[in-house]
């Protein structure tokens, strides 16, 4: 009997030792295929963009001509316009987002908590095209007709800012297009960081209001060092989105290749120009442009993406210290 | 580059899905071609038609005129198409020949307060002033001069031009390059150039929802786009020095008008044509073929389609607002096929008996 019974554990065991390692290897085989799919990509970018990266060089990434006729590319005004926008968006998004989250978690009564949370997440399932369209029939008309002109009428003359906003009042350009991408990224922000300060150890912030703290005291001085990694993780999240944008800014910006200082004037980001230009690019050379412009969107977002970890991995030494 | 009304886009979408499936039935029975926006609905009507009648299908893929000659010349089409026809060159050096198919045209279209459509006239010279932004109001004194009885407000023009590659921004730089030397150096003639003024937007839909939204705007739209949407244009000063209306038969008169004969390739451009009643920004847009065929029967195949196209699909373009080819245009590309069109061993490919009057 005893014999008979190791016999059948034997067996099981056997097999049970066979199906781990082949589950153990087809999830390693998954995690792998994401690392060979990304240096696909990157390769495919680096071969299909390299005739104009290597016929323009370096001077690619700082030259604004973007010309078909004479075909000569230059990277500059797409870099600039995606950056731009984005930063715009992050400079509107951020305050907001943190406003809502900290509304949600601290202020609103519990009854109000999960409507206005289910509200915000479902604006982040409003399809791109239809922000693009909202934004040039609706929000580019109130722009070109009472916030622009104010502005011009009020700083129009201080020496900085009057550059910012100058230009004919068309209501698309960078600021628009910036302001629309915010709002596009509000909801992915916000409901992150309404996440992230829910994982706030109740004890924590009851301790703190204990000793009299305020509703911004706890936040400021509880809630966000506890939760700094997932708040920055939120934002950088968001950027992301907003570096990749395409259809919400094909509407506002104006798709033009022309380098302004003013946030009026009409520009282009990388993403709009690639969707604009692929179909129709002819020449070889403006094709492999666009191509090289597309792995400049990808080195971006690697970029913005790496430098996130690279802060948040620095955070969370200086955590212990902090202690 | 063309755009329909919902309705009719949903039958054609019907129709392309069931000409796809039916593709994927019997593959004998189905030519496949790729390129160019502008002609899809035509294209796709035309289809429709003739599988009615034949059983032979369509499925055409409207990538684009440089996905078009990128698909063509890689064979994995049967044709392409394009809005730019190809210098005689390009074509010897990938084997292609060309031949125009449908004429269509750009309209320039305006929002400036209180002017209805066909009131301004322009010419062609002034519109080149307006993109290259050396007029930018509409009280300028050279627009003025064209129209002395219109009242026309101080008001910032903006000039907006397609972002997307274009085979209207062809057409349109090519007229404006013909009519300003100025144009022709700072800007030049493609299916996207570097405008150096003015804003803009992807497809005609995209010209038009920034023209209809700001004030003072100008821009260029395709020919029937402009007409079902029932756009502000304006009048045209002809080669002829005659102003005119951009209809269906202005721009026929635009190609009646050209010199096919004697242009080696089909490779014509059809503005600033002579003739009185001639549009002035009017242009063809092509297919592509080889001249060699490995696979004669498919060849075939394609031009009976062209050829039932020409001489059957006249009413069903002028219902969809395209300009169907002029008679002696169709004769010439016959005869051209019979000429350069041959399978492997060099025999003739099309032969005047299969012509489907």
């Amino acid at each position: 009997m005893d014999n008979v019974r190791s016999h059948i554990s034997d067996a099981i065991s056997t097999r049970q030792r066979l199906m781990d390692r082949s589950f153990q290897a087809v999830t390693t085989g998954f995690a792998w295929f994401v690392l060979v799919i990304l240096g696909g990509i990157i390769a495919s970018l680096l071969v299909g963009g390299w005739q104009a990266l290597s016929a323009f060089g370096p001077a690619f990434f700082v030259t604004d001509a973007w010309n078909p006729v004479t075909e000569r590319f230059g990277a500059l005004v797409p870099i600039y316009g995606t950056l731009v926008s984005s930063f715009i968006a992050l400079i509107i998004a951020v305050p907001i987002s943190f406003g809502i989250a900290l509304f949600l978690t601290e202020i609103a009564p519990h009854w109000l908590r999960r409507p206005i949370g289910t509200a915000i997440e479902l604006l982040a399932a409003i399809p791109s095209i239809i922000y693009g369209m909202w934004g040039l029939f609706v929000f580019a008309p109130i722009m070109s007709q009472y916030v622009q002109p104010w502005l011009q009428n009020h700083f129009g003359e201080i020496a900085f800012i009057g550059t910012l906003i100058q230009g004919a009042p068309l209501g698309i350009g960078m600021l628009p297009a910036g302001i629309i991408l915010g709002i596009m990224i509000i909801p992915f922000i916000a409901s992150i960081m309404r996440d992230v300060f829910l994982t706030t150890p109740k004890f924590l912030k009851e301790s703190a209001y204990g000793v009299g703290a305020t509703h911004w005291e706890v936040v400021w001085n509880v809630v966000l060092p506890y939760t700094r990694v997932g708040a920055i993780g939120g934002i950088f999240l968001g950027l992301g989105r907003a570096l990749g944008e395409t259809m919400a800014i094909t509407f506002v910006i104006g798709n033009t290749h022309r380098l302004s200082l003013s946030l009026f004037e009409p520009g282009n980001s990388i993403a709009s120009t690639l969707a604009n230009e692929f179909t129709e690019a002819v020449g070889d050379m403006h094709t492999s442009s666009l191509i090289a412009l597309g792995l400049v969107l990808f080195m971006i977002t690697f970029v913005v993406l790496a430098l996130a970890k690279f802060l948040l991995l620095s955070l969370e030494t200086r955590e212990g210290v902090k202690t | 580059m063309h755009s329909l009304k919902p309705l009719k886009r949903l039958l054609f979408a019907g129709a392309a899905v069931l000409g796809l499936t039916a593709g994927v039935v019997n593959a004998e029975t189905t030519i496949n071609g790729a390129g160019a926006t502008f002609p899809y609905p035509i294209y796709a009507k035309w289809a429709e038609a003739y599988k009615a009648k034949t059983g032979i299908g369509l499925n055409y893929q409207s990538i684009g005129s440089g996905g078009g000659i990128k698909q063509i010349t890689a064979k994995t089409v049967d044709f392409g198409a394009s809005d730019a026809p190809l210098t005689v060159e390009k074509l010897s050096e990938i084997g292609l020949m060309q031949f125009p198919m449908v004429i269509g045209g750009d309209v320039p279209v305006m929002n400036v307060k209180g002017i209805k459509p066909g009131e301004i006239k322009l010419t062609g010279a002034v519109l080149a002033d307006i993109y290259l932004g050396k007029i930018t109001t509409w009280n300028d004194a050279a627009l003025k001069k064209l129209n002395p009885h219109v009242k026309l407000p101080n008001e910032k023009i903006t000039p907006v031009s397609r972002a997307d590659g274009s085979g209207t921004t062809f057409i349109f730089t090519h007229y404006l390059c013909k009519v300003s030397a100025e144009f022709k150096e700072k800007v030049g003639n493609s299916t996207s150039v570097q405008w150096p003024t003015g804003v803009s937007g992807k497809g005609n839909e995209g010209v038009a929802s920034y023209v209809q939204r700001l004030n003072g705007a100008i821009g260029y739209v395709e020919y029937a786009y402009a007409l079902q949407n029932k756009m502000t244009y304006a009048l045209m000063q002809n080669k002829d020095g005659h102003f005119v209306k951009p209809d269906s038969d202005s721009f026929q008169a635009a190609a009646a008008g050209a010199d096919w004969a004697g242009t080696p390739g089909f490779n014509l451009m059809l503005t600033d044509q002579p003739g009185a009643k001639s549009w002035p920004i009017t242009g063809a847009t092509f297919i592509l073929v080889y001249k060699k065929q490995d696979k004669p029967e498919t060849a075939q195949q394609v031009l009976k389609f062209f050829d039932w196209s020409y001489h059957h699909g006249g009413k069903m373009a002028e219902s969809l607002d395209y300009v169907p080819m002029p008679a002696s245009v169709v004769k010439l590309v016959e005869e051209t096929w019979k000429k350069d069109i041959a399978d492997a061993s060099g025999n003739a490919v099309w032969t005047d008996a299969m012509v489907q009057k």
